[in-house]
């Protein structure tokens, strides 16, 4: 049962192709990791699935509907959302604001409502508020919620993106680099709070440049090189493969460590 | 911000409203009242536009002259009542706003700037030019609005200058309830949330299109109702209502006062309605020191005055 499918997708800039040809599919409660040396297309593949990036080729489908090029919007209201490498925070919002806004679609906002807050609008946020205060404390912020979220240090900043990512009730969560620029205690909770959410039914397509994490926690693994698919399959078989420990060394006499 | 913060907000305003004219040295500054709070009216629909949404507008003064000019024409042409051509004139100023929002919103920052200016200048101009209807550049007379014969019916004899205050007090006070209802909701929230990160506002499901729309069709309301407000109580109109200094004055009193706040919108429009009025002392100096003015405060409180005061207070923002 896949929920995600990635089919032949490319796409060029220019004359430079950046991705091509490069398939792999998700399922519910998987944990996927893409890797690569920098400049390899991870980032480039991921704003293809995720709607920002038109790709030239190829194709992508959520539970079998095929969503090539659908704007980042609506993939949220089909259950797909994504968080970034450099963050996106809505830092003149509190930290609670900041997840309730995850709940956009849930609260279905009707503007007459909403200018005389009429009763039914209030009532739809102050359940929202709820659940989002319950979000919080699943990634530890409670205690900030009324802060000002541009007030937060980095590491509590990329929890509260997957508070908010997660408050969309999304069922694939796509996550660029979460433990990027985190220090080691840091990367161990958002690494424990990953492991969770798969393990609650989400599927998770991860980009991260902490091979020691992504060998840990991924059920599968996808490499990319010069925007080729150059290998894949589980931690143990990547990490020996040979095409593998030449793009991370760059020449095969070296001696090989795929977490280098 | 709270529920209860909102009404603290209104209560400040409405206890101001309530004490000023015990203040006030003659009839006339009935008048300078109306006008602040007209003008604050406008200016608290370009928090919503500015400060929530963080869209800017160079040409908000033309929907003013839309909602002036209804005032002005329709009761003649159309044989509608006044108050109910405000009501004219906000729809006509929000079916605009609608129309000229689509394409131009696409548009960010100076680009967006330049193209609503582009809309300003287009609305004065018809005015200016369309003498037959509207007079040209000498303006034209508008209609009373006939409520106060009404009010004296009923025993309350109020004044000219006393009954546009109250008018305008009230209508300022609906404005800033409305504004600050939609702050704390669902519709304010993705406003500012597209404001802080279109990127991130999309990923959450937000059509960021459609609530810039929503909240530049909200803002022209807003100064299409001051517009009108502001015709009928001075009895005449010209086309300098919809021109670019009046747009620029509207921008320069929210972003003075705190863009994102409704009371620092009202702060805003309150100083820059008084300062000219105050510096006349200084005749030929008037515009240098108002310039001045401006530049210090932007220098020293770039949030604006209230926010910046606040923060000072309480270590943060409102």
């Amino acid at each position: 049962m896949t929920i995600l499918e990635v089919k032949g997708l490319g796409i060029s800039f220019g004359g430079l192709r950046a991705v091509n040809d490069v398939s792999f599919s998700v399922k519910p409660g998987e944990i996927v990791s893409v890797i690569g040396p920098n400049g390899a297309g991870k980032t480039t593949l991921f704003n293809m699935i995720s709607g920002v990036y038109v790709p030239s080729d190829g194709s992508v489908s959520l539970n079998g509907e095929d969503i090539t090029s659908t704007p980042p919007h609506l993939l949220a209201a089909r259950g797909m959302t994504r968080t970034f490498q450099n963050l996106q925070i809505f830092h003149d919002m509190t930290v609670l604001e900041n997840v309730i806004a995850g709940f956009h679609l849930q609260e279905r906002p009707s503007i007459l409502g909403d200018l005389l807050s009429l009763p039914a609008a209030r009532r739809r946020s102050a359940a929202v508020r709820e659940k989002a205060v319950a979000f919080l404390e699943k990634v530890r912020l409670a205690g900030a919620a009324s802060e000002q979220a541009g007030n937060l240090s980095y590491g509590a900043l990329k929890r509260l993106e997957i508070a908010r990512a997660l408050a969309v009730g999304p069922k694939v969560l796509l996550l660029d680099e979460p433990a990027a620029g985190c220090n080691a205690v840091e990367t161990e909770e958002i690494d424990t709070l990953i492991a969770e959410l798969a393990k609650s039914g989400i599927a998770i397509l991860l980009v991260e440049h902490d091979m020691k994490m992504v060998m840990r926690i991924s059920n599968h693994i996808v490499v990319l090189d010069h925007g080729e698919k150059i290998a894949e399959g589980t931690p143990d078989v990547v990490s020996r493969h040979p095409d593998v420990i030449a793009a991370y060394l760059g020449t095969e006499e070296e001696p090989a460590h795929a977490d280098g | 911000m709270t529920a209860k913060q909102k009404w603290i907000q209104l209560g400040i305003l409405a206890v101001i409203m309530l004490a000023l004219p015990a203040f006030f040295p003659s009839g006339y500054y009935y008048r300078v009242g109306a006008l602040i709070y007209v003008n604050a009216l406008s200016v608290i629909g370009l928090v919503v536009l500015i400060g929530y949404a963080g869209q800017i507008s160079l040409g908000h003064a033309g929907f003013a002259g839309i909602g002036a000019y209804a005032c002005a024409l329709a009761p003649e042409h159309l044989g509608l009542h006044p108050a109910l051509a405000v009501l004219l004139g906000a729809g006509v100023s929000a079916l605009m706003a609608l129309l000229i929002g689509r394409p131009i919103l696409r548009l960010k920052g100076y680009y967006l700037a330049v193209a609503t200016l582009g809309f300003g200048i287009l609305v004065s101009m018809v005015l200016s030019n369309e003498r037959s209807l509207t007079g040209g550049p000498d303006g034209m007379a508008v209609p009373d609005i006939g409520l106060r014969p009404l009010l004296r019916d009923m025993g309350l004899r109020v004044s000219g200058g006393e009954f546009w205050y109250a008018a305008s007090a009230l209508v300022l006070l609906l404005g800033a309830w409305i504004a600050l209802n939609l702050h704390q909701s669902a519709t304010g929230r993705a406003m500012r949330a597209l404001h802080g990160s279109e990127t991130a506002a999309r990923t959450v499901g937000i059509d960021v299109a459609r609530f810039k729309l929503q909240a530049f069709v909200i803002s022209a309301v807003y100064a299409s109702v001051a517009g009108s407000l502001l015709a009928l109580q001075n009895g005449f109109i010209t086309p300098d209502v919809a021109g670019f200094m009046h747009s620029v004055e509207m921008v320069t009193m929210a972003v003075l006062g705190g863009v994102g706040s409704v009371l620092g919108a009202t702060l805003g429009a309150a100083i820059l309605t008084l300062l000219p009025q105050v510096l006349t002392v200084l005749a030929d100096y008037e515009q240098l020191v108002l310039g001045f003015v401006m530049i210090l405060v932007m220098i020293f409180l770039p949030l604006g005055l209230l926010p910046s005061i606040t923060a000072r207070f309480r270590g943060r923002g409102v």
